[in-house]
């Protein structure tokens, strides 16, 4: 053990003693651990940021979309295509207390893009038309005046809900409150016959701040009653998405049978293979999520790892050029009485000490570099985890000793096996 | 009898072409001796001590050394004879750079089998070649001379049987070259068993008995009168470099 030890210091000084060398031969190893550690630090802490917001709407939500779609795949609504199968009526079936009796509220929304005027101020943003239930079901905050009520919404009355960065650009004086605002409708409405007609609201609340969830900027838009944005807006008679609110969480999926079932009523549709409408619970869209962000992660994983490999060849490389350089040493070393095991060990144990010191100091650029991102996408205003697995640590540390081994074999048997006078002669 | 050598044939063989080099080759030595082998380049000799010495195997024939037959040693065995029977001494020095001197003398302490005085026995090696000042001078440091009085102490510090050196003043000026044949007479001195190939008669004659070997065989093998051995004195070395 002890020789073990000494044997180790004597290549560590060794290396020290052809410094550059011994750093550009590990550079390889250095960038592929830390790629490994940054891949899979970034990974685990996007995948905490989404789900934490994800879970934040509440773990008692079910979503209902029009169109069909395999248990675990996306909602083909996802993909922009329109599906006119969900209906009124339909909602006002699942509002039903006899059929879906866990149901506490339900919200109906259609959303699309639109530009609103204000005085000499415009923005395009996007509008969400929902009911006055969205603000119970979302816990919605707002920072000024109100939610639009139940009452107002199921009147089709012309308020709109401001999201923070449309209030700011539209009332840079911070007067929303009771202004009147323009929606221009969109061009595709059917029943809009001048293309500068345009429809006054009279904004009622401003959204609290909330910054950027799932990759969407939630203050870069604008609510307005749901009856008011399909009809007028849209022109439009079908429902894009429809939430409902559960009472308890362990009765989602009892609720989500009986939404479906309601549905099939609507629908007429006797066979489950005909079904025209997905109801999706939240624990669907978290296994949809990491299903795919852990498929991203082994991708990139698997990229980084790659880097490992070739920076295991690099080190192979100059493994065999220092035992060519070091062949009369070698020689000198069996004449005073090496064997081939102590000559293997030592090369064995020089790349060894060189891909080990690699995955230290990747280590620790990969766990700074996360670092930086982490405080960086919290200066940015992301509730960013820091998060470094102790399992990438290991992963990468074993990694890089493994790259040693097996890279560092093939040089050192070469050096054990050398002739000794043949090695004294070379020139 | 030390060293016993029967009818040693050496061979190298490089595609079809078959060089003879060693061509039955008979010799003993004693324990104490002092030979020198002599001979032209290309004679043989330095294959001849190569083989002796465990760096070569022979083609054929016999080798016994202290009375084991050396034929079906493998690679570990020879090793081991070589770090703790024999020691060798290279004309080209032969040290590892940027090293100590005293790294260097303990490096075949590693590979023996003993764990403990590294340190105490390379240091008496390197006071028995007048070296004991300069243990913590890097290889690259110090003189010609001075690195093959390291290198003799590199070969000593396991304590072995016989020192084989190979043209050790070949690189070496005269006053140097006096000083390492006068360290190895001493160590003749004291029991130790010296073969010494050189192509210079002036550095054979330290030897008490010359072996003369020319295209693979050995012509002449005779004893040196005391009258005729040239002895080399002491000298006092200056340690400025």
């Amino acid at each position: 053990m002890s020789s073990l030890i000494k044997e180790i210091k004597v290549t560590i000084k060794d290396l020290l003693t052809r410094k550059g060398r011994s750093f550009l031969t590990i550079l390889g190893i250095i960038i592929g651990v830390a790629g490994v550690i940054i891949i899979i630090s970034l990974g685990a802490g996007a995948q905490s940021l989404v789900l934490g917001q994800i879970t934040k709407l509440g773990s008692n939500l079910v979503g209902v979309l029009p169109g069909k779609s395999n248990e675990n795949g996306p909602p083909t609504a996802v993909f922009g295509v329109q599906i006119k199968t969900l209906k009124e009526s339909d909602v006002e079936a699942i509002k039903n207390k006899s059929k879906v009796p866990n149901a506490t509220d339900v919200a109906s929304f259609v959303s699309g893009n639109v530009t609103i005027i204000a005085g000499k101020e415009s923005v395009d943003t996007s509008f969400v038309a929902t009911d006055g239930s969205y603000v119970r079901i979302q816990n919605t905050e707002m920072i000024k005046g109100t939610f639009f009520t139940d009452e107002e919404s199921n009147a089709g009355a012309n308020v709109i809900v401001l999201g923070y960065d449309v209030a700011s650009s539209l009332f840079p004086n911070g007067n929303e409150i009771g202004s009147i605002v323009k929606i221009k409708v969109p061009n595709n409405n059917p029943s809009n016959t001048e293309s500068s007609n345009s429809v006054p609201f009279r904004v009622i609340g401003v959204q609290k701040k909330l910054g950027t969830v799932a990759f969407q900027n939630q203050d870069d838009q604008v609510f307005i009653p749901f009856s008011i944005g399909q009809h007028q807006i849209l022109g439009i008679d079908y429902l894009q998405f429809v939430r409902v609110k559960i009472d308890d969480a362990t009765n989602v999926k009892i609720a989500m049978e009986d939404i479906k079932r309601v549905l099939r009523e609507q629908h007429r549709i006797h066979d489950i293979e005909n079904d025209d409408f997905s109801v999706r619970d939240l624990a669907d869209a978290i296994k949809l999520l990491t299903g795919i962000t852990d498929t991203l992660r082994i991708f990139l994983g698997l990229m980084a790892g790659i880097s490992l490999v070739v920076g295991g060849i690099g080190i192979m490389n100059i493994m065999l050029v220092t035992v060519s350089e070091r062949t009369r040493e070698i020689g000198l070393r069996k004449s005073i009485g090496a064997t081939r095991k102590n000559i293997r060990n030592q090369f064995l144990l020089e790349s060894i000490v060189l891909t080990f010191t690699g995955g230290i100091l990747g280590i620790i650029l990969g766990v700074l570099v996360s670092y930086l991102v982490a405080v960086g996408a919290r200066f940015a205003g992301y509730d960013w985890a820091f998060i470094i697995s102790p399992f990438a640590v290991i992963l990468a540390v074993t990694v890089s000793i493994l790259t040693g081994i097996i890279f560092g074999l093939y040089p050192a048997l070469k050096a054990a096996k050398l002739d000794p006078i043949v090695a004294l002669r070379y020139e | 009898m030390l060293i016993e050598l029967k009818n040693i044939i050496k061979n190298y063989e490089n595609g079809d072409v078959v060089t003879k080099v060693l061509r039955g080759i008979n010799l003993s030595v004693d324990e104490g001796e002092f030979v020198a082998i002599m001979g032209p380049s290309g004679s043989g000799k330095s294959t001849l001590m190569h083989t002796i010495g465990f760096l070569d195997r022979p083609t054929s024939g016999e080798y016994l050394f202290d009375g084991e037959n050396t034929e079906g040693f493998n690679d570990d065995e020879l090793a081991r004879i070589r770090n703790d029977r024999i020691g060798f001494v290279f004309q080209s020095f032969n040290l590892l750079p940027r090293t100590s001197v005293l790294d260097n003398v303990i490096l075949p302490l590693l590979y023996s089998g003993s764990k403990t005085n590294y340190e105490s026995r390379a240091k008496k090696a390197l006071e028995a070649v007048g070296l004991g000042e300069r243990l913590h001078f890097m290889s690259n440091q110090i003189s010609g001379g001075q690195k093959q009085r390291v290198a003799i102490a590199r070969a000593l510090v396991c304590d072995p049987k016989v020192i084989f050196a190979d043209e050790p003043t070949g690189n070496l000026d005269s006053k140097s070259g006096h000083i390492v044949m006068n360290i190895l007479e001493k160590l003749n001195n004291e029991g130790r068993t010296i073969i010494l190939v050189t192509h210079d008669k002036q550095v054979a004659l330290h030897a008490n008995r010359i072996v003369t070997i020319s295209d693979g065989e050995i012509i002449s093998d005779v004893l040196v009168p005391e009258s005729d051995r040239v002895h080399s004195k002491e000298i006092e070395e200056d340690l400025d470099i």
